[in-house]
């Protein structure tokens, strides 16, 4: 279907709130590391783990935290608008 | 280097063509209903629709683009999939609900739905053609790229052998088919991938250095090709390169660690040394020299950013607003690529848009860790091609086996078909739906609107090839950086603000986004990249302090948008939301 203008079950409200929330966290991540590659690189390079340096570690850190943000936003969303039913 | 055709290479490889072609045949036999034609019926289920986001994103510029300048330069092509990946979570936080019930077929009706407004219609058609172009360019490119080595044909063979093929899946089935070919391709790529860094994995890392001899190619001025004063031939060619210099020092006198896990081989390599390669350009009277040379580096100086990026280890503010232009572009341009949210209005309902998104951005993860592996890979195999980059992860899997090459080559190859039928889609529905129909306001049936859609995409393949023939030098990530930078420079502010700011007018919307379009544009063209690899001039004539326009275009979109809605009279809302 092409032209949903059903209003209401969407949840626009509950979901769009969810949505900008973990929004927001992704921003403070994703340029968090950018302001580290930026300014204290040298932080980077630190190895904390014993085996891989802490760049490699954010970058593979912030692919798993956008995989982890988006399910848990498809569960909360789906929390959110199980009472008025989910069409089918 | 030169390359030997392989039997095997072009049977495998036409198979998958065939194949494909075929399917978007034998789909296309299911109705031609403009809804079914722009919108695939809205019956794709989310996991299908999910792994089809996946294969229409991965393209030349993600697979082979990045693993290339990973291979070469280290962890700075890692940070074009972190950026890559990160635009998703705008799609899919900020851009997703609101999207799927506010448009009909293409991204410029969801702008529109509140204003009825030619102007917009008209502004956003041609933000999404001129994009859509943009990002064609490297697909085509790339797949030029792919052709020479694995067919032995000239690039332009290769060029034109996408366009045909591509359009003859979007003539004839449209959506559906496109969808059906990512599907296949996303699952394919991240499958054989997968497969290819187990192989990584499972070899382990052992030190062979090569000859350290710089090499040099000539092109003379008629034409000829010299490898080290010599013509080049099979036999006296340029040597491949990439290789492991020595392991860590645990390892004592061993050249190679066997098998190793994922994290064991990034720690193994951090603390080993590298031979990468480099190519500086110069010419005289005898012709264009490019001489490569090698130089050995700790992987610790590898596996961290500043590497291609090289302003992040100068200093200088310039190079450091370059790089944080793009990684906001990146950040900001996946949710305003036209070819992407058009992909929005393939499933039923939000809830299937959600999820399918969900699955595409896992997938897509999945594919961006891979790649680490296989550029690193790469970058160690002995085999790289030191004149080209986008070879790096063919060659890689040449390095296993001939008939791993050849799936790999015939995979990319799709990669390309995949995201070029994705493009030439929304440049068709840009063409057929908006200008003609809704801006030239020439009135069509159904009928009418599908062929219009098939005369438009066939006009847009013939320019997608002319275009792809003549930008064959170019890197490919650099082409879709431009496209991703124009991208959220023109869609994203109308989008964000279209969504969140009521008092948004549509003359605001019309100015932000030609604005932002014109602004990243000229910017791009007045660079200083453009000014040294397009007009051959030297790069201090250009006018702008950095290449990537997005730090100061996006905002600026932003801003005209804020005054210019100011500005104007608030409108009442023409329909219900």
């Amino acid at each position: 279907m092409a032209n949903n203008s059903e209003p209401g079950s969407d949840g626009p409200g509950g979901a769009a709130r969810i949505g900008f929330g973990l929004f927001w966290i992704y921003v403070i991540l994703y340029f968090g590391f950018i302001a580290l590659v930026l300014f204290r690189p040298d932080i980077l390079s630190s190895r904390p783990f014993g085996g891989v340096n802490l760049a490699i570690a954010s970058g593979l850190g912030l692919i798993a935290a956008a995989i982890l943000l988006s399910v848990v936003y498809m569960v909360a969303c789906r929390v959110v608008e199980s009472p008025g039913g989910e069409r089918r | 280097m030169l390359y030997e055709s392989s039997p095997v290479a072009i049977t495998i490889f036409a198979s998958f063509v065939l194949a494909v072609v075929g399917l978007s045949f034998w789909l296309g036999r299911k109705g031609q209903s403009a809804k079914g034609y722009y919108a695939a019926h809205g019956e794709i289920h989310w996991f299908i629709n999910g792994i089809a986001f996946a294969g229409d994103y991965l393209s030349a510029a993600s697979f082979l683009g990045i693993c290339g300048m990973i291979a070469f330069h280290g962890f700075d092509g890692f940070l074009y999939s972190i950026g890559f990946l990160a635009g998703w979570i705008v799609a899919l936080f900020v851009i997703a609900e609101p999207i799927k019930s506010l448009g009909k077929f293409t991204f410029a009706d969801a702008l529109d739905a509140k204003y009825n407004s030619r102007g917009i219609k008209l502004s956003v058609a041609i933000s999404t053609l001129v994009v859509s172009i943009f990002y064609l360019i490297p697909q085509m490119v790339g797949a030029g790229d792919l052709i020479v080595p694995l067919l032995g044909l000239p690039h332009a063979v290769g060029v034109i052998l996408v366009g045909i093929a591509v359009t003859l899946i979007v003539v004839t089935a449209g959506m559906v088919s496109t969808t059906w070919v990512q599907f296949i391709k996303g699952s394919l790529l991240v499958f054989f991938c997968g497969v290819l860094t187990s192989m990584i994995l499972a070899r382990g890392l052992t030190v062979n250095t090569g000859s350290l001899e710089p090499q040099t190619r000539t092109v003379t001025p008629d034409g000829r090709v010299l490898v080290d004063g010599e013509p080049q031939t099979r036999d006296h060619d340029l040597r491949p390169v990439g290789t492991l210099a020595a392991l860590p020092e645990r390892y004592g006198d061993a050249t190679t660690t066997g098998p190793l896990g994922p994290l064991e081989y990034l720690s193994v390599l951090e603390d080993s040394r590298i031979v990468t390669w480099s190519g500086k350009k110069s010419t005289d009277a005898s012709g264009t020299h490019t001489v490569y040379t090698p130089t050995e580096r700790a992987g610790t100086d590898l596996l961290k950013p500043g590497g291609y990026f090289k302003g992040l280890t100068t200093g200088k503010l310039a190079d450091k607003l370059d790089f944080a232009s793009l990684m906001l572009a990146l950040f900001c341009g996946t949710a305003s690529l036209p070819h992407i949210l058009i992909r929005y209005y393939t499933v039923k309902d939000a809830a299937a848009a959600r999820k399918s998104t969900v699955v595409g951005i896992a997938a897509i993860g999945a594919f961006y860790v891979l790649t680490l592996f296989l550029g690193l890979g790469a970058m160690t195999s002995g085999a790289l091609d030191p004149t080209s980059t986008n070879m790096a992860a063919p060659l890689l899997a040449k390095s296993f086996n001939e008939t791993l090459f050849a799936v790999i080559s015939a995979i990319a190859f799709t990669t390309v078909l995949g995201t070029v039928s994705g493009l030439i889609m929304a440049g068709s529905g840009a063409v057929a739906h908006d200008l003609v129909e809704n801006v030239l306001g020439i009135p069509m049936d159904d009928a009418g609107k599908v062929r219009c859609g098939k005369i438009a995409a066939v006009g847009l393949g013939i320019v997608a090839m002319a275009l792809g023939i003549l930008f064959r030098s170019f890197n490919v990530s650099f082409l879709v950086g431009w496209a991703f930078n124009i991208a959220a420079s023109a869609n994203l502010p109308a989008l964000v603000m279209l969504l969140f700011w009521p008092r948004t007018t549509k003359e605001g919307i019309i100015s932000a986004v030609t604005v932002g379009m014109l602004a990243s544009l000229t910017w791009i063209l007045l660079s200083a990249d453009t000014f040294e690899k397009v007009y051959g001039l030297s790069r201090d004539a250009s006018p702008v302090p950095f290449s990537q326009p997005g730090l100061v275009t996006i905002p600026l979109g932003f801003i005209v948008l804020i005054v210019v809605s100011l500005l104007t009279k608030a409108q009442p809302q023409g329909k219900p939301a």
